[in-house]
């Protein structure tokens, strides 16, 4: 692992460093009350695969719903390159780079595995560019390199329906690939996946990192050895321990209320 | 299929797999049967009280047509779509009206040259809402425009406030409600109730003759392939895809960097031109234009004629307005009391028992069939086809 991502900065530190991709400070959201985040901050640099952990109920979700805009932040601050995105509405936080996959894999019944890949490709998002849109060498050509990358380049005249759930797991990433952010967000990529899927999208994770960095939500602690760089674990919607998989996994808070049963 | 320069590229992409066509040869066998139906077919068989009454029913077309953009794909439930076709009627009424009203033809009236009805309501000069209508470009601007922004409003203020489904439904049958109840109240002018009739001429030319009716009928079919072949390009584009992962997966398209609202909006400002187009040629055709078919009765109606026709497809919708207007016609003539009870009927044996309506039977049990027997007719040309056709 890389040494120089050790000393990463600790909490507290000037957020307009521009060294950091992402950088929450202080984000706090309640619900009639209930804090589900609580006064967290965490910092995520450029080529960075970071995996938030924590028991159900912990708020991790709620993080990728904050930073993508689906939720409102109650105080805090996200920046993303120095840029305010809690301020931000969904379509332009996913325009700046951002882009997120969800827990079930969303993604479109009804269209191809190709046509889905085109709807997220980033040209024509207005209604008329939509209207006048056209699928030309350019479109085809990454849509088959990025199906290749999420191995799914037989399928794609296939109905996404009749995928089985870890194809759909891939497709989503690809449709994210296909947006080509810079902070891909993942919600439980791997859950209900075969051990060969997992052991092959730890590969493709590997493969995408680079020119971007990736938020991870996962339960499964042999995946996230393979792939984090850094894990921040969340409990009771705060940050409870940060550093690499090494120290947290030996941190006593984390075994107590996390790893320990 | 074949005009794609890229013959290097791997054989399973240079056989055009991903190619989107404007429309498959099946489609245009259905545009040319359709065609062939309205424009040639109907006009030799049918006189010309029963080829105006069709006519009639394909203005209707035009609001499913709408409908299967809005709703069918883009999974946006409208019960008020009447509004927009009585909209559209409205304002051709309008102009027709006044050209009815000229200071000759109403001489007798206490103001001349105002519709009769202001004059009975003691109205003794033309509102500022009319005036537009005195000219005829304004008012084919108007039929479009009005309707277009009105929708446009109303998707705007609900879409951007994320209300759909049930919500929109509902909050849309209301609108259809209370469009009925201001033109009824609003006796003077509107012409109430009874709605605007006694229309006689367009820019001179008088169209309650055959010969006009004749004329009018094969606009409208005309009109109505034009926005056929609209809505086609529309559901070929990326706009259509769109709203179909939409009506899927909302949220997928929202954070994949769409304004969902704008898009929800674009469709349900089609629908509405659309149904205006209809309520206009309704006026021409019919030669009046009142309250009945605005409110919420006839646009559930209406979205009867798209649900049986198959709300997925354009030329189901046609085939289903045609189809249930028939049969209104042809059961009202014998039980009028019982037709309601069976339109309701007909709408929950669809909905329960064939939700894709006629095009889903078609698709399912016939479209089969019939390729299977072309098949066998050209067996080697069968063969000779690349392995699959873009996925709908």
């Amino acid at each position: 692992m890389n040494a120089a991502m050790l000393h990463a900065p600790l909490i507290g530190e000037s957020p307009d460093a521009p060294k950091f991709l992402l950088a929450v400070e202080s984000l706090t959201v309640s619900f009639d009350g209930f804090k589900a985040v609580n006064d967290v901050s965490f910092y995520v640099d450029p080529n960075e695969i970071r995996v938030i952990i924590g028991p159900n109920g912990a708020g991790k979700t709620t993080v990728l719903d904050l930073i993508c805009g689906r939720t409102k932040a109650s105080t805090g601050s996200i920046k993303y390159k120095g840029q305010e995105l809690t301020k931000l509405s969904e379509s332009a936080i996913v325009q700046a780079g951002v882009g997120r996959k969800f827990q079930t894999p969303s993604i479109y019944d009804d269209l191809s595995v190709f046509e889905n890949l085109e709807i997220s490709f980033p040209r024509g998002r207005s209604v008329f560019g939509a209207l006048t849109f056209k699928r030309d060498a350019e479109v085809r050509d990454r849509i088959e390199e990025v199906a290749s990358m999420i191995f799914l380049k037989d399928q794609l005249t296939e109905r996404a329906e009749f995928l089985s759930h870890g194809q759909k797991q891939w497709l989503e990433i690809g449709m994210l690939l296909i947006q080509d952010p810079e902070l891909l967000m993942l919600d439980e990529p791997v859950a209900g996946m075969s051990v060969g899927e997992r052991i092959k999208t730890a590969e493709l994770l590997n493969q995408i990192i680079v020119g971007r960095s990736v938020l991870v939500i996962e339960h499964d602690m042999k995946f996230v050895e393979d792939i984090a760089h850094r894990v921040t674990v969340l409990h009771q919607g705060k940050v409870l321990s940060e550093g690499s998989m090494e120290r947290v996994k030996n941190d006593p808070k984390v075994i107590e209320v996390y790893l320990g049963h | 299929m074949e005009h794609t320069p890229m013959a290097h590229r791997p054989a399973a992409v240079a056989a055009g797999v991903h190619d989107n066509p404007f429309m498959k040869p099946m489609e245009w066998v259905s545009l040319a049967l359709l065609a062939a139906v309205i424009l040639v077919v109907l006009p030799i068989l049918l006189d010309a009280f029963r080829l105006n009454l069709v006519g009639k029913y394909l203005t209707y077309a035009f609001v499913a047509l709408g409908l299967v953009i809005c709703w069918g794909f883009g999974g946006i439930l409208s019960l008020g779509q009447g509004c927009f076709f009585g909209l559209g009627g409205y304002c051709m009424a309008m102009y027709l009206k006044l050209e009815a009203s000229s200071v000759e033809n109403t001489k007798i009236q206490s103001t001349p040259g105002i519709p009769d009805f202001m004059d009975w309501n003691q109205i003794t000069e033309l509102p500022w809402i009319w005036k537009p209508f005195q000219s005829l470009p304004l008012t084919l601007f108007l039929v479009v425009a009005l309707p277009a922004f009105f929708a446009f409003v109303i998707g705007t203020a609900m879409f951007r406030r994320r209300v759909g489904g049930t919500y929109f439904a509902i909050i849309t049958q209301a609108i259809a409600a209370i469009l009925t109840i201001l033109i009824v109240g609003q006796q003077g002018y509107t012409g109430g109730i009874n709605g605007i009739t006694d229309l006689r001429t367009l820019n001179g030319w008088d169209i309650r003759t055959d010969s006009a009716h004749n004329i009018l009928y094969f606009v409208n079919g005309g009109l109505l392939i034009g926005c056929i072949l609209f809505a086609q390009y529309v559901k070929k584009s990326k706009l259509g895809r769109i709203l179909v992962a939409m009506r899927d997966k909302e949220d997928r398209v929202r954070f994949s960097g769409y304004q969902v609202a704008s898009f929800k909006t674009f469709a349900f400002c089609m629908a509405a031109v659309f149904a205006a187009i209809g309520g206009a040629m309704f006026t021409l055709q019919v030669g009046f234009m009142s309250p009945s078919f605005v409110g919420i009765v006839p646009s559930i109606e209406m979205v009867i004629y798209a649900a049986v026709g198959g709300r997925l497809s354009l030329f189901g919708a046609v085939w289903g307005t045609l189809l249930v207007n028939w049969a209104k016609t042809s059961f009202s003539e014998s039980f009028p009391e019982l037709w309601l009870f069976g339109l309701g009927a007909l709408f929950i044996a669809v909905v329960l028992a064939f939700p894709n309506g006629l095009a889903g039977i078609y698709r399912t049990y016939v479209e089969p069939r019939l390729t299977r027997k072309v098949k066998a007719l050209a067996p080697a040309e069968a063969r000779a086809l690349p392995h699959g056709t873009p996925a709908e």
